[in-house]
């Protein structure tokens, strides 16, 4: 089990004061982190706190907020697909081809469908893949990556050797493997498999931040309580990872965009699903190029938008996080009032 | 208008300097920009140095002081500027000056040690490489004059050279700050800027080495400013002794002055912290409450609202400084001695 | 050295984790995949080649997993893969495999590095020159550029530079009407029937390097030693190279090393997309005609590329990186 280091007081080696010195004269005052006993839950408190300035931060960053537009956007569309568009994505009922009007605002497929509908329609599975994937590798990642830095030792070792050589597969050969043995995977199975493969990247960074918070004080005081290790992990860590927990389903949530929609295309996906990497399919075996480009552009725009929509996010809260990354700002017209 | 010999086209002399003085510091003030407003770090600061002179500056942190320290040698990064007041160096007004015109200045007249030697040295090069690429920059290019120049240097703060060939990563945290002060004495400057060199050292080390310091001043003759909150420390061995609050000046005088007999409240406060060794026991008092937010910069005096001898004046006008004898005070308690600059 | 040795003794046991997933997912797969192709070929495969799938897939095998294991791995160690299915039937996999490299690292290699490369530089100086307009429209514009799909971009530039605009090839690797040799026009044919792969692979890429470096950069010049250089008075151009650059590049290494993995993916797709015969439309082809052999060892060569890879850029660190060698 691993030991929690002490934490040192002022004046003793090592603790960056020594006997004598000027140690901040200054009693805390409602800046300052509060002293003394820690309280139950704190790790409860600092997540909930989080969240807040995590609702803040969205809303003052323009980047989070263009991000968490498009999101919402997508999300509706998935949600309600047959209020926008009226037609069945999958019935070859009109003539191939057609050009744009009203009646198809993107024109037909080769084989009669309405181009719009399944653009519309094309949003929910792909939804479902990001979100499934995001919260199953992220949740696969917190349990590795914690349980990795709190446990420490040979278990440590062990999980974090299974970590790094799983990112270093390819993953993308992997799941054409695996792939091509399951001969057109469907939604679930899809998500099951790019989960299975990708947890590997986030669990590192979770348990880095995990190992830093390892040794600190209100840790101890939950050990010196005689707090059990799964309640400590569950209710005092995880709550203060919450940013990067966030970060790391936007990650995840990305990768699932991006790699379904390539195993779709090369044909890898379930042809009877139509969402926006299966329409590319069928785009690029159709002669889409010389006749229809919509049917290459519009899918493409789609999965470029979603995947910005969470990279955005997934920026601003790198910035949010790190505030040397934020734009510089110029000095002019910022002074100080100053008494004359 | 006098001008400092060999200026040249690139540097415009300042009128009216006083001939002696190696740096005059004149209403200096620096802000920085924050997302949640302009916060003015250092608030018209103004001191001269004579050749030769140690002062130390001392005070909380957060008081300004490594921010004045680094707008003296023009090191402010953004989101910090200088956004008034002069720097004279050897007759030249820093604070107009862009860090080409500076290159020629910066380590030959003027050099720097930080805080922490670990962060302050480039990891990846060797003390050597740093050594030399200083020596290169300023037009040294004999690889045995810099060789020669490099181990005298070390030897100055008792390194072996052969450390030379060493990464900073090898040496013991004493040794590297020790190979700092020595690169700062390349090129032996007139005045050498310290930024808590000691802070990351144990006590013991902390002696040696400002020991050190003392003795390479005496011999090489450079002047010192010595940023520290470490007051008891500095007294030992600083000229004068400058105490800041809040990003101005509180107190300034001789150290001997300022130290055993201190004139501001709050140096009053600083120096009741400190438990005498040999003298009766006192209670300890701290002084209770927090900096003012410089964001948002109170009325008043800005020590007021900690002040055990606080009055009605205090809260509704701004104090100056105030000349009581030699030393420097801001505080309308000395308000007779007449407001005045050094 | 210690450090490297850690490294090497991490690659083999990643190789070792490549090859027995190979081996090991074929047979946990619902259904014998060997059976679907043996009876998919209904009589058009080779006795030997059925023999080989067998032993490949454990078809009808009266060995334990163990002793099946351990001849797939004397095979693989002595480079029997078997014969291709479909690509030419009968012809060694190893043959085929050979003939695809040299199309794939050209391509792949060269563009990667010149991304790495490019992109590491762009980041140096964006993150030199901050402040102003330019430093708040530039990174959201290639984070975009990070999330665009490999496969997708390759379509519209077929769209617009070779169907619309009819300005460079785009199918295959060369003309195929020609006959291949080492000469001016043949190779001025493979440039140009290059560009317009390697263009798509350039920019898909070569934002996450400008993204990645320009942030490390930022935090490295925050840096005391940054702020000590410029107090010595060094040249600008020195305190961003040997000062800034030299520390920030060194996380981004292992980060390249790392993104390799989705490097390769995105060569295979754009290969799939250009029609370029290399590796990866190699494995797709593979993959669509359920020819397992070429499947597996095409699967394995581009592990054991990554892990070269990854190994060479772990060595690259601790040239680099003083702190890496001796202690620790």
């Amino acid at each position: 089990m691993a030991m929690l280091r002490a934490p040192r007081g002022p004046g003793e080696p090592g603790s960056g004061t020594e006997p004598g010195q000027l140690t901040p004269l200054v009693i805390p005052g409602a800046g300052g982190l509060p002293t003394g006993l820690p309280l139950a839950g704190r790790g409860g408190i600092a997540g909930a706190r989080a969240l807040r300035r995590m609702a803040r931060a969205i809303t003052s960053n323009r980047k989070a907020t263009a991000g968490m537009v498009l999101l919402v956007f997508f999300i509706l569309v998935g949600l309600f697909p047959g209020v926008i568009a009226h037609d069945d994505p999958n019935a070859e009922t009109y003539r191939r081809f057609m050009g744009l009007s009203l009646h198809h605002l993107l024109g037909t497929t080769a084989l009669g469908q309405d181009m719009f509908a399944q653009v519309v329609w094309g949003a929910r599975p792909v939804l479902l893949i990001a979100f499934g994937v995001g919260v199953g590798a992220t949740v696969i990642a917190m349990l590795i990556g914690v349980a990795s830095a709190y446990l420490g030792g040979v278990w440590d070792g062990g999980l974090s050797v299974i970590t790094d050589v799983l990112l270093v597969i390819p993953l993308f050969p992997l799941l054409i493997v695996i792939g091509s043995y399951l001969h057109g995977a469907g939604t679930l199975v899809m998500i099951a498999v790019i989960t299975a493969t990708g947890w590997s990247y986030t669990a590192r960074q979770l348990r880095a931040q995990a190992l830093s918070l390892r040794n600190r004080d209100f840790l101890e005081a939950a050990r010196v309580r005689g707090e059990r290790s799964l309640y400590i992990i569950v209710v005092e860590i995880i709550p203060t990872m919450t940013s990067l927990i966030v970060a790391s389903f936007l990650t995840n949530a990305l990768y699932a965009v991006l790699f379904s929609s390539s195993l779709q295309f090369i044909g890898l996906g379930d042809p009877s699903v139509t969402s926006w990497g299966t329409m590319l399919y069928w785009a690029q075996n159709n002669e889409a190029f010389q006749v229809a480009p919509l049917w290459i552009i519009v899918p493409g725009l789609c999965i470029v938008s979603l995947g910005a929509a969470f990279a955005l996010l997934n920026y601003a809260f790198d910035e949010i996080g790190n505030p040397a990354l934020r734009p510089v700002r110029s000095m002019r017209g910022n002074r100080v009032k100053r008494p004359g | 208008m006098s001008s400092a010999p060999g200026n040249g086209v690139l540097f415009p002399a300042v009128p009216g300097h006083s001939a002696g003085a190696v740096l005059q510091v004149r209403d200096l003030s620096v802000e920085y920009a924050m997302d949640r407003g302009t916060v003015l770090a250092v608030d018209q600061v103004s001191f001269d140095l004579d050749p030769g002179e140690f002062i130390g500056i001392v005070g909380e942190s957060g008081c300004g002081k490594s921010t004045l320290l680094f707008a003296i040698a023009k090191l402010l990064m953004p989101p910090a500027a200088i956004t008034g007041g002069s720097v004279i160096f050897k007759g030249r007004d820093m604070v107009g000056l862009t860090d080409k015109q500076l290159a020629m200045v910066r380590w030959k007249d003027l050099s720097v040690v930080m805080q922490s030697a670990m962060n302050a040295l480039n990891p990846v090069k060797s003390i050597g490489a740093q050594f030399s690429d200083a020596m290169r920059a300023h037009g040294v290019t004999g690889k045995a004059e810099i060789a020669g120049r490099s181990a005298e240097v070390l030897r100055m703060v008792g390194i072996d050279p052969l450390h030379l060939k060493s990464y900073p990563h090898q040496l013991s945290g004493g040794m590297r700050q020790r190979s700092m002060i020595a690169m700062a004495m390349l090129f032996t400057p007139e005045l050498v800027i310290m930024d808590e060199p000691t802070s990351a050292l144990d006590v013991v080390a902390q002696r040696s080495l400002m020991v050190q310091i003392k003795e390479l001043q005496e011999e090489l003759g450079f002047a010192v400013i010595f940023v520290t909150h470490d007051m008891s420390l500095v007294s030992h061995f600083s000229d004068r002794l400058m105490v800041m609050y809040a990003g101005q000046v509180a107190e300034l005088g001789a150290t001997r002055r300022v130290f055993d007999s201190p004139l501001h409240p709050y140096s009053i406060g600083l120096l009741d912290a400190f438990p005498s060794i040999r003298g009766p026991r006192v209670p300890l008092t701290g002084i209770p409450g927090s900096p003012p937010d410089l964001a948002r910069i109170p009325v008043g005096c800005r020590f007021a609202a900690r002040c055990p001898k606080v009055m009605a004046r205090c809260t509704e006008e701004y104090p100056e400084l105030y000349r009581v004898d030699g030393t420097l005070v801001r505080c309308f308690l000395h308000a007779e001695g007449g407001a005045g600059r050094d | 050295m210690r450090f490297v040795l850690r490294r090497l003794g991490f690659f083999v046991l990643t190789l070792w984790v490549a090859l027995t997933l190979n081996f090991l997912l074929p047979r946990m797969m619902p259904g014998n995949p060997a059976l679907a192709v043996i009876g998919k070929f209904r009589g058009g495969i080779s006795p030997q080649a059925v023999k080989v799938l067998e032993a490949q897939f454990g078809v009808g095998s009266h060995q334990s997993l163990v002793s099946q294991y351990f001849s797939y791995l004397g095979n693989v160690a002595t480079f029997k893969f078997g014969s291709s299915l479909t690509t030419q039937p009968g012809a060694s996999v190893g043959r085929i495999v050979l003939d695809a490299i040299p199309w794939t690292l050209g391509l792949v290699g060269v563009t990667t590095v010149l991304a790495f490369v490019l992109g590491t530089g762009i980041g140096i100086v964006a993150a030199w020159r901050r402040g102003g307009r330019l430093d708040s429209i530039m990174p959201p514009l290639f984070v975009i550029m990070t999330v665009i799909p490999y496969f997708w971009l390759g379509l519209v530039l077929i769209l617009v530079f070779g169907v619309k605009l009819k300005w460079l090839p785009y199918f295959f690797s060369y003309n195929y009407t020609l006959t291949p040799g080492f000469t001016p026009s043949f190779i001025g044919n493979v440039a140009e029937h290059a560009i317009l792969p390697a263009f798509t692979l350039l920019i898909t890429t070569i934002g996450t390097w400008i993204l990645t470096m320009r942030n490390t950069m930022i935090t490295t010049l925050a840096e005391d030693y940054v702020r000590m250089a410029r107090a010595k008075g060094l040249p600008g151009y020195r305190i961003m190279l040997d000062y800034a650059a030299r520390n920030a590049i060194l996380p981004n290494l292992t980060g390249f090393a790392m993104s390799l993995g989705f490097v390769v993916g995105g060569a295979i797709l754009i290969e799939v997309v250009f029609n370029y015969q290399g590796v990866g439309y190699m494995l797709l082809q593979a993959v669509n005609n359920l020819d397992y052999p070429l499947m597996q060892a095409l699967f394995l060569l581009i592990s054991v590329a990554v892990l070269v890879a990854i190994l060479l850029s772990d060595i690259a660190t601790a040239v680099l990186d003083p702190r890496t060698r001796g202690a620790k």
